[in-house]
């Protein structure tokens, strides 16, 4: 699908000040994009277009940078992107039930986005909270020593707004 | 100064947080102003205690009172009772399960009693936030006396003599790394602290770094100076956003007193530290991959040689340090390293930092004398396994480690004596687990997760990540034959020659050691059709 000339003039303004923060230097390009996708937690092609541009790098070394790293996403996530670690502290622990538990909840698959585009539900790496396992990651929230149970509770928090 | 009478500590660390440890925190705050006590007891937040299956924990001194799972609800109660009347809240205490009888200070738990602590000298009785308190434990005298009285090649032989090595993983002896990179040539070097702690079970750095930034901070300006380095980074993983929040004002703090930045001390050596933000991505914790992703590439890692000590951040010479490895400098210099190597064993002298997962009593983290046994660490410290399950495994260095059946129990946990076992030390990670579970499914989940941090750059671990996992699965569906056991073995001696890294090359080591250890689980599958435990069956669990 080609990107159409608004998408792009769309974010140019917003991409070009988070790279005028880092002075447009190549070794700051992970924390731009961190600071890229804060607002809707994936980046959208036209905003690595214009990264590209702002930094006078190729876009592929910005492809190539965004799609190398887990927390980077091409693709369009939930306003809360749900992390689950199934590592192994957290698989001998429970971690399985927890998935089923969130999976049947939102009714959508690990990997899926909830049609009014809420949650998606992730694996992620070891969080290092193994100490409360099994663990998840809410955007920037951990929760640990989590059940089926737990779950509801959790989520109930964030269906309230 | 201000004095008071009491204080109480409140664990901030990352597993007592999520248990609710800053709305206890707030609550202690507001009912001693309410009882009119704010001028008499001080709440302070601190780094990990370790205890954190026990957490929120909090210890109220002077008498080092320790108390457990402590909820706002309690709050009023200890007020009232303790920090009022002098009388000890009981059924907060500690409890054992070899000890019914409630203990009382912390040092009287077993969990504590049988530690050393040197890295952790300071978690659980500063507030990492306060750069006075670390002083007050003589933090920055050792950065003093080695800027003012030791040149950079005395430091390094000291650190050298101490038989210090790297905490990371792989052993390596610090000082001859410190030496390497001293020795290059070059006007511009770098010191990095690896702070991207991503094996699966460990979470120590960040609770050292949490608990007590200081002490990294002031062994890497310790190390720039002996390898003659003048910019120094701090790489983290993405998802520590607390360590790195704490780093940030310990390194703001740092600079205000003059710590860090132009003439230190007044001795014309100048260092600072910049900290930079990983996105998730295992292989990172690998030393090029992570210079590569400070430098806003994608993390893979590089050809060795050329090292970095002679070719690194951006071709400078570059010393990469694990942040373990960092707090064990401070107080290497002031003690000495006839200290330092009286504990410990001969060849690993010092401590080592665990953590405790799995289906272990006392989760958390400990810091104990190299060598200790692994059965020590479980019964004695780890307090057994819970819910009255039988010990089946322990995975020892984490995911790429390697797993110990119960007859390896007594192996001491040193570098050295682990690998000799079969197994690795590796990042300190332990994993605990009982007889409930089955070896294979648990040898998938590792792979699973070696398949998904493949970086995709050498074929050996992007193919043979994927076939491991696969030729797991089909024992795991009670489909493989014995066959498949001996291509397994195949292509994990494959991945450890070829590979590129040492992820490839210790991914195959869960596979190799439990095939070892554990045969009679792997027949079970294959000739007789059945998982003892009950887990796998022909429908697979995980698509």
């Amino acid at each position: 699908m080609a990107i159409t000339k608004e998408q792009l003039e769309s974010v140019e303004e917003r991409v070009q000040n988070i790279v005028s923060v880092y002075e447009a230097k190549e070794d700051c390009l992970l924390q731009i994009l961190h600071d890229v996708q804060a607002d809707n937690n994936s980046l959208s092609e036209a905003e690595l277009i214009q990264v590209a541009r702002a930094m006078d790098i190729p876009l592929s070394r910005v492809y190539g940078v965004a799609t190398f790293y887990s927390m980077y996403s091409v693709r369009p996530r939930g306003k809360y992107v749900i992390r689950i670690c199934e590592s192994a502290p957290c698989h001998i622990t429970g971690a399985q039930a927890v998935i089923r538990a969130f999976e049947q909840s939102l009714g959508i698959k690990m990997g899926e986005t909830t049609e009014d585009r809420k949650f998606t539900l992730e694996y992620t790496s070891c969080l290092g909270v193994c100490g409360v396992a099994p663990a998840v990651m809410i955007n920037e929230q951990v929760y640990g020593n989590l059940t089926p149970a737990k779950v509801q509770e959790v989520l109930a928090t964030y269906n309230e707004d | 100064m201000e004095f008071f009478r009491s204080h109480v500590l409140v664990c901030s660390g990352v597993n007592c947080s999520f248990k609710g440890s800053r709305s206890v925190r707030n609550a202690l705050v507001e009912e001693i102003e309410k009882q009119g006590l704010g001028q008499e007891i001080k709440v302070v937040e601190t780094g990990c205690f370790g205890l954190c299956e026990e957490g929120p924990v909090i210890v109220v001194y002077p008498e080092a009172v320790h108390y457990c799972r402590v909820s706002p609800g309690d709050v009023g109660e200890i007020v009232e009772e303790h920090l009022r009347k002098g009388r000890i809240v009981n059924r907060l205490l500690y409890r054992g399960e070899a000890f019914p009888k409630a203990v009382q200070t912390w040092e009287q738990i077993d969990f504590y009693s049988r530690q050393k602590r040197v890295v952790l000298r300071n978690c659980g009785l500063i507030d990492p936030d306060n750069i006075d308190e670390y002083i007050a434990r003589d933090g920055y005298e050792a950065l003093g006396r080695v800027l003012r009285h030791l040149e950079p090649g005395e430091v390094i032989g000291l650190i050298k003599e101490s038989g210090l090595r790297g905490r990371g993983g792989a052993g390596f002896p610090a000082g001859l790394k410190w030496d390497f990179t001293a020795s290059a040539p070059g006007d511009q070097k770098y010191l990095i602290c690896n702070a991207d702690e991503g094996e699966p079970g460990t979470f120590k750095d960040r609770l050292i770094l949490e608990g007590d930034p200081h002490s990294v901070i002031e062994g890497m300006t310790i190390a720039a100076y002996a390898i003659g380095a003048s910019k120094g980074y701090i790489y983290f993983r993405g998802e520590y956003n607390l360590s790195i929040d704490r780093l940030t004002q310990a390194l703001k703090q740092a600079r205000e007193y003059g710590l860090l930045g132009e003439n230190i001390f007044g001795t014309g050596f100048g260092f600072d530290i910049e900290i930079k933000v990983g996105a998730g991505a295992y292989v990172c914790g690998e030393e090029t991959a992570l210079i590569n992703s400070i430098e806003g590439k994608r993390g893979e890692p590089r050809y060795k040689p050329p090292y970095p000590a002679s070719a690194g951040l951006w071709g400078k010479p570059t010393c990469v340090n694990n942040v373990e490895t960092l707090a064990n400098v401070p107080p290497i210099i002031l003690n000495g390293a006839e200290w330092f190597r009286s504990i410990g064993t001969e060849k690993c002298p010092g401590t080592k930092v665990f953590t405790l997962t799995g289906n272990i009593t006392n989760a958390g983290l400990i810091e104990v004398p190299m060598g200790i046994t692994l059965r020590e660490v479980i019964y004695d410290i780890g307090g057994g396994i819970p819910n009255g399950r039988k010990f089946k495994m322990a995975q020892t260095g984490g995911t790429s480690g390697g797993c110990l059946p119960g007859a390896l129990l007594d192996v001491p946990m040193d570098i050295d004596s682990l690998a000799a076992a079969g197994s690795a030390l590796g990042s300190g990670a332990l994993m605990i687990m009982d007889d409930s579970h089955c070896i294979i499914d648990v040898v998938k989940c590792f792979l699973q997760f070696f398949r998904h941090e493949s970086c995709g750059q050498c074929t050996p671990c992007r193919e043979g990540t994927w076939r491991l996992y696969e030729l797991v699965d089909k024992i795991s569906r009670l489909e493989a034959t014995m066959e498949d056991v001996e291509l397994l073995r195949r292509l994990s001696r494959t991945m450890e020659d070829a590979s590129l890294c040492a992820l490839g090359q210790t991914a195959p080591f869960p596979v190799l050691t439990t095939m070892r250890f554990f045969p009679e689980e792997y027949e079970a599958h294959i000739k007789k059709g059945v998982c003892p435990a009950g887990i796998c069956s022909a429908v697979s669990q995980t698509a």
